[in-house]
């Protein structure tokens, strides 16, 4: 072997031993996943940190809003112990965001909990998450927050790790005035639904307004359908293994929203509408109904949003399908996109700033945005008749249910949501369309 | 010199540092990741060595398939396009506009400089079909077709992507080749033209011959840009309808960074540069048999 050759090899034997090292420290590289945080038992273990840090999603202006507010009100006590200091990141960026965070055990006091339920759970089994049962119990705070709320919570997060700074029920919101120059009652059944829908399509007016872009607001007419022919356990048997989307009963639901869309009623383009779109659609007139949560009401109450006014918005239930297991009082509820608390900074001061939260939140957003939360509140005066109904809805629901991706996987919940506005503007089949969410919550 | 670069001390000297600088930033970021290919997890649940399964999966995986034929596609396509586009608008500089190119030249160049996210709003805004109709979909109206949902279907989408990359790149392909072409020397040009060849048949036997290096190189320079491409497509369609429209690159990014699975996401970033280092290998060894052929 010439000197050259000798050499060669050499460079290359240390290149191979370098490269295996890599490898080998890339592989073994543990992120922040077997941190333990303050073990996540509710007990203030953590350690304070320099200010009250909150990262919320950037469309969400509510949460932050009332936040500054208790902080120069009811809160003003805590806040002089450690200031709240808010920051914002894109909710597209939110989970990705989380895991840098979380990796590097820098997740902040209060933040808002990933996209899909499955990143907050897998935040709580790593330990980075509090446990709000036992630290709103030890701060005797638990009865200000709703046991329907608790309940729904347990359902999604499998724990009680979220604190409800929203608690939606949806439904359909409609146009009192449109509905009655047209002669059209509230429908009761699915059929009824679609037989008014083509009414207003022949007189000119969309029937619906949705977000394509979004997903969401029609893969909940998907489930909204299951729900009320399968009943209420409809997705159940999907999460747990034993029923796929691409049984006929499931593809059946697909199909009926589908037709919806094949007829255009939800107008031109839909994959190109975004939210706020889809919200002004309605709230200028330019739609009859629009599926929705109650969030909306934040809108509904704005007189700039909303040109039809708030007493011409009416709110009814996802009629039930001729022959269903489910029926109209069942409503899909949730909460938002609830917010957390880091186990590592629960320290005193933040458990201060989290029962004070608790104990004035519900009541501040009521009155300050008009938008319920999970938190028990005084009703304000003046309060609008739409926000009324949907409060005693809320309270005398008597079974809640989920929403179509609320138990699926990431994956699956961004398939979903993508493929939707291919399926009502027919470029995907109601089949196509079951499968490729089957196929991503198979992984 | 000879006794500069025949000192091993003097070379490292030389080297060294920008050695150093390469293997900092690229060599080590890139075992890294193939690294982590071997692996599953994420930051938060913790990453484990799980050998070749990722690989394996890239096998077997549909989305893998659409994606890469989406991204090949689309490559082969607007590779096409942005070079014949490049080289007609050089031919034009070079033989009709010739001193007076100047203007039109920085005028067709301009949407380079763009941000590409501005020029992804600027199309979605021109073939928009509601709430407003855009541009596209007026001038339809006007002639009696009825407006198009052109983001509603994978087929009108790419070629609205392909569209918009070729007015972004054109211009920069045109500079790119007229540089090339200038280069070739007015004496032969001349001497064709008085052997009687003249339009196609100039370009055909003397200009393109004498270009093809440059041309070579604009291709080599397209297909790898396009087969990585992520920007343009993130920010007009997201890669919709669906995942219709969804390459390589942005499967990686919702991989790793929506789905939470760095190691399958890294999987997909090496069958890339693998793909990427095919085609480049493949293209110059295709360049040196063709100038064996020549000679």
């Amino acid at each position: 072997m010439s000197h050259l050759s000798r050499y060669r090899w050499r460079i290359a034997g240390l290149a191979g031993v370098a490269a295996v090292s890599l490898l080998a420290s890339a592989c073994g590289g543990s992120g922040g996943g077997t941190s333990t945080g303050a073990s996540g038992t509710g007990a203030a273990t953590g350690k304070d940190p320099q200010a009250f840090t909150v990262l919320s999603n950037a469309e969400n202006t509510t949460v932050p809003g009332e936040l500054h507010k208790l902080a120069a009100g009811a809160c003003s006590a805590e806040n002089k112990a450690l200031p709240l200091q808010v920051d914002t990141v894109p909710q597209a960026s939110l989970d990705q965001k989380l895991q840098l965070l979380a990796g590097q055990g820098a997740l902040p006091a209060m933040f808002a909990a990933g996209n899909a339920p499955a990143t907050t759970k897998t935040l709580a089994q790593a330990g980075d998450l509090v446990d709000l049962k036992s630290a709103l119990t030890r701060l005797g705070v638990i009865n200000d927050v709703q046991p329907a709320a608790i309940s729904t919570i347990d359902a999604l997060y499998g724990g009680f790790t979220v604190l409800p700074t929203e608690y939606n029920i949806e439904g359909i919101f409609y146009n009192k005035q449109v509905f009655a120059q047209h002669g059209i009652t509230v429908p009761q059944t699915w059929d009824e639904l679609v037989a008014d829908a083509a009414k207003f399509q022949q007189a000119g007016i969309q029937p619906f307004s949705a977000s394509g872009q979004q997903g969401w607001p029609i893969t909940r007419l998907i489930s909204g359908y299951l729900y009320r022919d399968l009943g209420p356990n409809a997705l159940a048997p999907v999460a747990g293994g034993t029923a796929k989307l691409t049984d006929p009963d499931y593809v059946k639901a697909a199909q009926a929203v589908a037709q919806l869309g094949a007829k255009g009623y939800f107008g031109k383009g839909v994959g190109s509408i975004d939210y706020d779109t889809s919200i002004n659609t309605f709230l200028t007139g330019k739609a009859a109904m629009l599926y929705m949560g109650s969030w909306v009401l934040a809108n509904v109450s704005d007189p700039k949003a909303d040109t039809i006014g708030a007493a011409n918005v009416g709110f009814m239930p996802f009629p039930s399908v001729a022959g269903g297991k489910g029926n109209a009082e069942q409503y899909p509820s949730n909460v938002g996109l609830p917010f957390t608390i880091g186990s590592k900074t629960f320290g005193p001061k933040v458990s201060a700033w989290v029962k004070c939260i608790v104990a004035n939140y519900g009541t501040g957003v009521l009155k300050d945005y008009g938008t319920t939360s999970g938190f028990t509140s005084t009703p304000p005066a003046g309060q609008s008749a739409l926000a009324t109904t949907i409060q005693s809805t809320i309270n005398n629901a008597k079974q809640n249910v989920l929403w179509f991706e609320a138990e699926f996987s990431t994956k699956a919940t961004t398939v979903s949501q993508q493929d939707a506005a291919p399926l009502v503007s027919g470029s995907m089949s109601p089949s196509s369309f079951m499968s490729a969410v089957q196929a991503a919550q198979n992984g | 010199m000879d006794r500069v670069l025949g000192d091993k001390r003097a070379i490292m000297a030389l080297v060294g540092p920008a050695l150093l600088v390469y293997t900092a930033v690229m060599l080590i970021p890139v075992l890294w990741s193939a690294g982590y290919s071997l692996s599953t997890g994420n930051a938060i649940s913790g990453i484990h060595f799980t050998g070749f399964a990722n690989i394996r999966h890239l096998f077997t995986d549909p989305d893998v398939r659409s994606a890469l034929w989406f991204t090949v596609r689309y490559a082969v396509v607007l590779t096409a396009g942005q070079v014949l586009a490049g080289y007609l608008l050089a031919l034009l500089y070079v033989f009709v506009l010739k001193r007076a190119s100047g203007l039109i030249r920085t005028l067709i160049f301009f949407p380079v400089v763009l941000p590409t996210v501005a020029v992804a709003l600027l199309f979605q805004q021109m073939f928009e079909v509601a709430p407003v109709t855009g541009p596209v979909n007026s001038l339809l109206n006007a002639v009696g077709i009825g407006a198009v949902d052109w983001f509603g279907t994978p087929g009108r989408a790419f070629w609205v992507i392909i569209i918009m990359d070729i007015w972004r790149s054109m211009g920069f392909y045109g500079v790119l080749l007229f540089a090339g072409l200038v280069e070739i020397p007015d004496e032969i040009i001349e001497s064709a033209r008085l052997e009687g060849a003249s339009g196609w048949r100039l370009v055909r036997h003397i200009v393109l011959p004498l270009s093809f290096p440059v041309l070579l190189s604009s291709i080599i320079f397209s297909i790898n840009g396009t087969l990585k491409v992520f920007d343009s497509i993130l920010a007009l369609t997201n890669g919709g309808p669906g995942n219709a429209t969804t390459p390589l690159t942005l499967y990686m990014f919702q991989t790793s960074f929506s789905y939470g699975e760095y190691g399958y996401g890294a999987a997909i970033a090496l069958l890339l540069t693998v793909i990427c280092l095919a085609v480049t290998v493949g293209l110059f060894r295709w360049s040196r048999v063709d100038d064996t052929a020549e000679v």
